[in-house]
């Protein structure tokens, strides 16, 4: 049995010198016998593990017989974000996980399969597609993220008229302005934006909804509306000094690095948080001219909500982990951030995250010493969203609230997708809402 | 938009891949499953008169694994349908009603000439675009003088085929021939002289799939006793381009390739080598009538590919290049070349050149392969062991 093969990588020394992509990708030799391996199984598994429902076992088997551009297509159908997904799902925990040849060795690594094929296929260029027949019907759709994009790319394709409003100057989301170069360098997401506008989309960027227009004009020109606006970043932790230079929001930071410009930092950084957006950051500070990076957590590692794929990459660049550390106050020194004292926690009863709850013992207050500090409590609704989006019902959460089978919101005609829906979680997640709404637009529509 | 479509002896399929006479062909409920994924014909399983008896064993199955690999061969010891021809007829009828597009042939085999021709007859009433006569099943068969003791004769070959023809007002006649014979253009000469329309090459090759080691009986153990059965699946590809090619060089009729076929890449290989329909059995056993979805849209994207618009271009287009080895040049000459970037230090291009050539593989001091190219022949063998795509070419040398 051959065994799973793995991509080159940059060396950890590699990885300092800047934001370059640290998986290159499989060979030939090693995509074509992995894909070999694959069993062909009936109603295969790992179809149900993709939540865009891309047809694993069909494009594994034309990878396997060379038929690379067939595979190509049969993806970008399911996923008009294919290169993008092949390199940021957790796919361990999507496509993989089921995957029947676990029980033989190891599931076939399929994102890395996913990869190859969608590298030949931009190598060649992807084959932009056309608008539909027109229906004179118009749909509006607020934010050019993965949900959005995917939404108006296949309504255009059905001949409805697009338009995507988009606050930022750029299309993308957090596919441009979140996710970091070194795992998604910003000519892959580019190509595939071009992509996903190629039939006919009306893009409008710089135009935040609720201030440069309102959301009951785009309602009152349109048949239909998706709102796919994604997350903001949650505001800060609240303790002493946090408002001291040299304490940075993991949101900028990040959106700086994936611009290409990232901060420069020196010494030891502190990145406060468990998350994927921690470890983001404390990978990225290792790029940005920190010469130590640490992450502190309140919990165990057990307890991260770090994707373990994210854990694992950020421990082979060398960042360290201090677990059960409460930050309690930033130290301030020449006007600048110089330490935080923190306190350590033991794990208590479970809180309403289901999580056990931290709990602080008394006397073991210590002071890690820093240069800077990147906060990275994550991500949660916009907090300006139900003022913008007024008579739509949200969740308690702050999320929209929508029929999950359709994606309708409260109101009728106006649907909504993505980590505005689902408080955050995929891309994979946010293509399959915006196929999902597509469909029911449509529906609708006709 | 390519054109998948092709003609063979004058029956219009639309799209070459057609379900070989097997048990994948052995109802009108599997058929019609099979024209839905998007099959373009099927040879019904073959079937013969009532009075032939048809008595069959189990397990009947067998396949040789290539290493870590199942199935690189399969052997059967299956005969002919236990299903008549009255049955064949329902089958026939109901089939064509629904799916009047596709390509609904039967399979026959006889033993007198009056069975042949019975066969024929009833069949044509029934429906059928196109008669297969099995002049070939290697097992079973031939102990009642049926099967490959006719296709193995190009006599028997000839004056069964002319019966069959003689019988068939409308459809066209096609003889499936037999690899157990020395010259099977010998075969393929006979069948054109008996007026018959084409030829399907091949049936699967008389074998042995293995012995138990602890029991001593080979595979089959059917009640504690074995025979020989029909080999078939990707291990005998080669022996079926060979038939292809031997007899489109030689014989003017049109050709049915089956043996060995898998994959799109297979079907556009016999194709080149001049068959212009292409039969699988063993591939589809294996993973289901759904491979027709990778067939189909292979094959189309390769024609995009190539700017071509019709398949029809690709038809014996590797013909001319096959010569007697007499006529190939002895001044060509090649060397090994290794691609350092790309290797991998396994060094078995090293112990193949070693032990199985002619010892023109030195290692660095880092363990790549460097050609010692006074040497080296150019055999090849260095290439084929290559683990890494590319990494060993031959290159013309430079004279
Ligand atoms: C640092 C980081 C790393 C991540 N890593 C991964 C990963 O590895 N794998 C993975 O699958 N997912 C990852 N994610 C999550 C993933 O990026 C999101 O789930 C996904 O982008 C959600 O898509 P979306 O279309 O719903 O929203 P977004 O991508 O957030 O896009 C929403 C868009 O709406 C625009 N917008 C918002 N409000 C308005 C308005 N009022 N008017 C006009 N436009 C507006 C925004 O500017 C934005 O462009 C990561 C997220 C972050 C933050
Ligand atoms: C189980 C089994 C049963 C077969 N039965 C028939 C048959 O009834 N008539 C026939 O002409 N060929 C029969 N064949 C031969 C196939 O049609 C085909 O010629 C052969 O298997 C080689 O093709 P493949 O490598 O694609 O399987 C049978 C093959 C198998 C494996
Ligand atoms: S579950 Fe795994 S082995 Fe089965 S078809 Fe999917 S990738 Fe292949
Ligand atoms: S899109 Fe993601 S989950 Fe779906 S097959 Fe590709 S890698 Fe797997």
């Amino acid at each position: 049995m051959s065994v799973r093969p793995k991509m080159r990588e940059l060396s950890p020394e590699e990885r300092k010198a800047g934001f370059d992509e640290v998986e290159k990708g499989l060979a030939l030799h090693q995509a074509l016998p992995e894909a070999s391996r694959c069993l062909f199984c009936h109603e295969a598994p790992c179809v149900s593990g993709c939540v865009a429902g891309v047809d694993v076992v069909g494009f594994v088997r034309r990878l396997k017989t060379r038929n690379f551009v067939g595979a190509a297509r049969l993806i970008r159908e399911a996923n008009v974000f294919s290169a993008v997904c092949s390199r940021v799902c957790p796919s361990e925990e999507q496509c993989e996980k089921p995957c029947s040849s676990t029980n033989l060795a190891e599931p076939i690594a399929i994102s890395a399969l996913h990869r190859f094929v969608a590298d030949e296929e931009l190598k060649r260029g992807i084959r932009p597609e056309k608008a539909g027949t027109p229906t004179g019907k118009k749909v509006a759709v607020i934010g050019a993220g993965p949900a959005g994009l995917t939404c108006a790319h296949k309504l255009a394709r059905l001949g409805h008229e697009v338009t995507v409003f988009e606050a930022e100057e750029k299309p993308g989301g957090l596919m441009v302005y979140g996710i970091p170069r070194y795992r998604l360098p910003s000519e892959i997401a580019e190509a595939e934006i071009e992509y996903a506008i190629s039939p006919g989309v009306n893009l409008k960027t710089g135009v935040l909804v609720g201030k440069d227009i309102p959301f009951d004009e785009i309602r009152r020109n349109s048949d239909a509306v998706f709102i796919g606006v994604g997350l903001g970043y949650k505001s800060q932790l609240d303790i002493p000094g946090h408002d001291l230079p040299g304490v940075l929001q993991a949101g900028e930071f990040l959106r700086k690095a994936a611009l290409g410009d990232p901060p420069e930092l020196s010494g030891r950084v502190a990145v406060i948080g468990g998350g994927n957006v921690a470890m983001d950051a404390a990978c990225s500070a290792v790029r940005a001219g920190a010469s130590e990076v640490v992450v502190l957590y309140r919990r165990r590692e057990e307890e991260m909500p770090a994707w373990k794929r994210e854990r694992e990459f950020a421990k082979t660049e060398g960042v360290e982990f201090r677990y059960l550390t409460a930050p309690q106050r930033f130290v301030e020194k020449d006007r600048k951030v110089a330490g935080i004292e923190c306190v350590s926690t033991k794990l208590g009863e479970p809180d309403s995250s289901g999580r056990p709850r931290p709990e602080f013992i008394p006397g073991t207050e210590h002071v890690i010493d820093v240069s800077y500090v990147i906060l990275a409590t994550g991500q949660g609704p916009w907090p300006e969203i139900s003022s913008v989006f007024g008579g739509i019902r949200f969740n308690a959460s702050g999320t929209i609230k929508v029929s999950p089978e359709t994606l309708a919101t409260s109101i009728e005609g106006v649907f909504a997708g993505g980590d505005a829906v689902n408080g955050g979680k995929t891309v994979v997640q946010a293509v399959a809402d915006g196929k999902l709404a597509a469909k029911s637009i449509n529906d609708f529509l006709s | 938009m390519v054109d998948l479509s092709l003609e063979f002896c004058g029956v219009k399929f639309p799209n070459p891949f057609t379900l070989a006479a097997a048990p994948t062909t052995d109802s009108a409920e599997m058929v019609a499953r099979a024209f839905e994924a998007g099959w373009g014909g099927a040879i019904l399983k073959t079937t013969s008169v009532e009075t032939e008896v048809v008595e069959l064993v189990y397990p009947m199955m067998s396949g040789i694994d290539f290493e870590d690999k199942k199935l690189m061969g399969l052997q059967n010891i299956d005969l002919i349908s236990e299903r008549h021809i009255d049955e064949v007829e329902k089958d026939v009828k109901a089939l064509k009603k629904e799916f009047p597009d596709r390509v609904v042939a039967a399979s026959i085999m006889g033993a007198e000439k009056e069975d042949w021709q019975e066969l024929v007859r009833r069949l044509e009433a029934a429906g059928v675009d196109l008669i297969e006569c099995s002049f070939s099943c290697p097992h079973g068969m031939p102990e009642r003088g049926m099967g490959s003791t006719i296709g193995q004769d190009p006599e028997l070959t000839e004056r069964t085929a002319r019966w069959v023809k003689e019988a068939a007002e409308r459809v066209p006649i096609v003889i499936k021939l037999t690899p157990q014979i020395a010259d099977i253009t010998a075969a393929a000469h006979a069948v054109k002289r008996s007026g018959a329309d084409g030829v399907c090459a091949i049936n699967t090759l008389k074998s042995l799939i293995g012995v138990d080691l602890d029991t001593f009986i080979p595979y089959p153990n059917v009640g504690g006793y074995s025979t020989y059965g029909g080999y078939s699946g990707p291990a005998i590809k080669p022996v079926t381009l060979r038939c292809v090619a031997e007899i489109a060089k030689s014989v003017d009729i049109p050709i049915a390739a089956v043996g060995g076929i898998s994959t799109w890449m297979d079907a556009v290989e016999f194709l080149l080598l001049g068959a212009t329909n292409i039969q699988l059995c063993t591939a589809v056993m294996r993973n289901g009538f759904r491979i027709i979805e990778d067939l189909i849209d292979g094959l189309t994207v390769y024609l995009e590919e190539k700017g071509m618009k019709s398949v029809t271009e690709l038809v014996g287009k590797a013909l001319p290049y096959i010569v007697d080895h007499s006529k190939l040049s002895r001044d060509y000459k090649v060397v090994s070349a290794v691609n350092r970037e790309t290797c991998i230090k396994c060094d078995v291009c090293y112990i193949a050149c070693m032990d199985g050539a002619h010892q023109a593989i030195e290692l660095d001091e880092n363990r790549i392969p460097v050609i010692n190219e006074d040497k080296c022949k150019g055999c090849g063998m260095c290439e084929t062991v290559c683990p890494v795509e590319g990494c060993i070419t031959l290159k013309p040398r430079e004279s």
